[in-house]
């Protein structure tokens, strides 16, 4: 049973989405919904499924060659599983950052450049300047990458990574981030910077995260949704999962009997 | 707590110092030893033949390289060469040649010079030499010359080595009349095959294999590039992909005189292409080459990083994006160490090309990819088969050659990896 909380006009829609490897099921009938001004947390033990839940909302299972989802998601009301849907111009839309920062092999500057390029977003290099310069200021990056665009994406530290795998994911101006365990291989410092970065950027896009640290969602999120076994066990305002759970076995997990 | 602890027995110290434990240590750092040895003996032996072959070709091409020259006094204003120094000097100067006995006079000049044998001791192309001399200064004619041509294959052995007596006694004789030299044959790097082991060139077939290579490049690369980019990147896992892979994999073990036959059958029977081009022999190595490529280059694009193509799909970068902006890139320097490995194979090459006529003799450089050629490797082949021993020299001057044409191509794939080469 899944509790959706009552928004006017959710970001995205879940209804009864299940996801198959072969035969083997990952997520069974799931529904939820995304707000697009809340940040959403997914959290779960390992193997739960968050992570390929997560990875449903901007169709990157279709790169897994025997993954198949029923159900239906919608991004605005729009279907996007439908075959009218252009998977490339959703990616675009849902934009999407990785649990091990993975920057390309280019320049800063290409690495930001890259997304708005290829989408035409920017015509004139002042244009593409500017984009890139926006996307590192509001990634958090600027002011310790602006002298050294040139230079290699990959000799940055894990935490500047990520912060440039974030900026590169803002460059083409999104609708909806999804953050998958972004803060899994940084370090304390790192971490509360991205988390710091994650309350700067919620209301402007909506964000989606999932995280294997409870401590983490009650920080950065106001809904959270528990996944255990590939189900949906609970999904409300953080505040409400953390304190006064109303599923025991999210309870279990939240004070440490498992997980 | 202490249950457990009374039945565990009590703990004995390991005694490292003892006899049988330094016993041990020392067969240890033996073995270490030993294996060190036979490793540095492997690397020794494996230079001891490298050395070997190339000092041996060495000594034995770089004489190829050479040519002894005779000097030989020609008079061309009382010889029986009628030919007008003005009729050279405008467009007729070809037929004026022609029509000219210069073989005739040179043998005459030489045969006054040195008595009757004095003709037998030039090469029979000695004549060329002349012509040029005559087209290169036309007033030539008017007076008496002293020039220097190329000596026959048998007085050129003796001048450099060994050879009959008789011919050992005649170099002998020039050398006292200083009418004889040792000059770097530029002939040999210009010219195409002959019979006359004095007149043979590599030139025609080196143009021959560098043609050859460019068909075959032309072809494999983006042919075997592409098949490695549509099986790793688009095709899906199953049963079809599965016997193509296994395909490719048998197609690269295949012995290369069976892709001759096929030529053989395919290109010449049934679509009539001409016999001995490059054109074939490119289309045929190519059928070679390509499994090579194919499985360097699914070996590299495997090797670039999922991450990578996650990151760029998850901005929206399309399929081709994908492959043509990030997977390609990262996987180039593999793809191109695996195409030169193809392609120095395809050099090296000579049974199949031999089923497709390629073993013709061919006295002149091909002119393009359809005309009748020869390649390094046959060359190497046919003139290794020939009884006149002026052809040892010239079989090794071709190795030589060869050998050096596959450095570059090696050098070329080596800068082109480091230039290509990036981390992630």
């Amino acid at each position: 049973m899944n509790h959706i909380p009552n928004d006017a006009a959710p970001k995205m829609t879940a209804r009864d989405v299940s996801v198959f490897y072969g035969t083997k099921k990952a997520i069974d009938a799931v529904s939820i919904d995304v707000s697009q001004e809340h940040v959403t947390a997914f959290i779960g033990p390992s193997g739960c499924g968050k992570s390929t839940f997560l990875r449903t909302l901007n169709r990157m299972n279709d790169t897994i060659a025997n993954a198949r989802v029923e159900g239906q998601i919608a991004l605005d009301g729009e279907d996007i599983y439908s075959s009218g849907m252009d998977v490339v111009q959703l990616r675009a839309r849902v934009g999407m950052v990785f649990q091990k920062p993975n920057p390309f092999p280019k320049s800063i500057y290409e690495n930001v450049a890259y997304g708005p390029r290829i989408h035409g977003l920017a015509n004139a290099k002042a244009d593409l300047d500017g984009i890139v310069e926006k996307s590192l200021k509001r990634a958090g990056l600027w002011e310790e990458v602006k002298d050294r665009l040139s230079e290699s994406g990959t000799a940055l530290s894990g935490g500047q990574q990520q912060r440039l795998c974030i900026a590169r994911a803002i460059a083409v101006d999104p609708e909806v981030i999804l953050m998958d365990e972004p803060c899994s291989a940084l370090d304390p410092i790192a971490t509360a910077k991205i988390e710091e970065l994650i309350h700067e950027l919620r209301g402007r896009y909506a964000i989606v995260i999932v995280t294997h640290n409870m401590q983490q969602a009650a920080r950065v999120s106001q809904r959270t949704a528990f996944f255990h076994l590939g189900t949906l066990v609970e999904y409300g305002e953080t505040s409400e999962i953390f304190t006064n759970p109303r599923i025991d076995r999210t309870k279990d997990y939240i004070t440490g009997r498992y997980g | 707590m202490t249950d457990a602890a009374a039945s565990l027995p009590a703990r004995i110290p390991t005694d490292w110092k003892a006899g049988e434990m330094q016993k041990r240590i020392r067969r240890r750092n033996a073995a270490e030893r030993r294996f060190r040895l036979i490793g540095l003996g492997a690397i020794l032996l494996s230079a001891g033949f490298l050395a070997f072959l190339l000092i041996s070709m060495m000594s034995n091409g770089l004489k190829g390289f050479t040519q002894t020259d005779i000097r030989v006094d020609i008079d061309f204003a009382k010889s029986a060469l009628f030919i007008d120094p003005a009729a050279l000097k405008n467009s007729k100067s070809v037929a004026a040649l022609a029509g000219a006995d210069i073989e005739g006079a040179v043998a005459t000049a030489a045969e006054a010079q040195y008595g009757s044998q004095g003709a037998r001791m030039l090469s029979d192309t000695a004549w060329i030499r002349v012509q040029r001399a005559i087209e290169a200064d036309p007033d030539i004619l008017t007076r008496k010359a002293s020039l220097w041509l190329p000596a026959s294959s048998e007085l050129d052995q003796a001048a450099k080595s060994d050879a009959a007596p008789e011919a050992e006694a005649v170099v002998k004789r020039l050398e006292q009349a200083k009418a004889l030299k040792t000059a770097f044959n530029t002939e040999f790097l210009t010219g195409a095959d002959a019979t006359d082991p004095a007149a043979a060139g590599i030139w025609g077939a080196f143009k021959g294999s560098l043609l050859t290579m460019l068909v075959t490049l032309a072809l494999a690369f983006p042919v075997g590039v592409l098949s490695a980019v549509y099986l790793e990147e688009y095709a899906p896992r199953n049963r079809w992909t599965d016997l193509i892979e296994v395909s490719i994999n048998n197609l690269a073990a295949v012995p290369s005189i069976i892709f001759g036959l096929l030529g053989l059958a395919v290109f010449l029977n049934t679509m009539h292409l001409p016999r001995s081009a490059p054109l074939v022999g490119g289309l045929t190595l190519a059928l070679m080459t390509m499994p090579v490529i194919v499985i360097a280059g699914r070996n590299a694009i495997k090797s670039v990083p999922p991450s990578i193509r996650d990151a760029a799909l998850g901005i929206g970068a399309s399929r081709v994006q994908v492959v043509f902006h990030h997977v390609l890139p990262l996987a180039l320097p593999g793809i191109l160490t695996g195409t030169i490995i193809g392609m120095a194979r395809a050099l090296g090459e000579t049974a199949p090309l031999l089923m497709i006529g390629m073993r013709a003799f061919i006295s002149s450089p091909p002119g393009g990819f359809t005309e009748p050629a020869t390649v390094l490797p046959v060359q190497v082949f046919l003139w290794s088969d020939e009884v006149s021993k002026g052809f040892v020299e010239k079989t090794s001057a071709a190795i030589i050659v060869l050998l050096l044409f596959l450095l570059a191509m090696n050098g070329l794939a080596i800068f082109l990896r480091n230039k290509f080469e990036r981390r992630w």
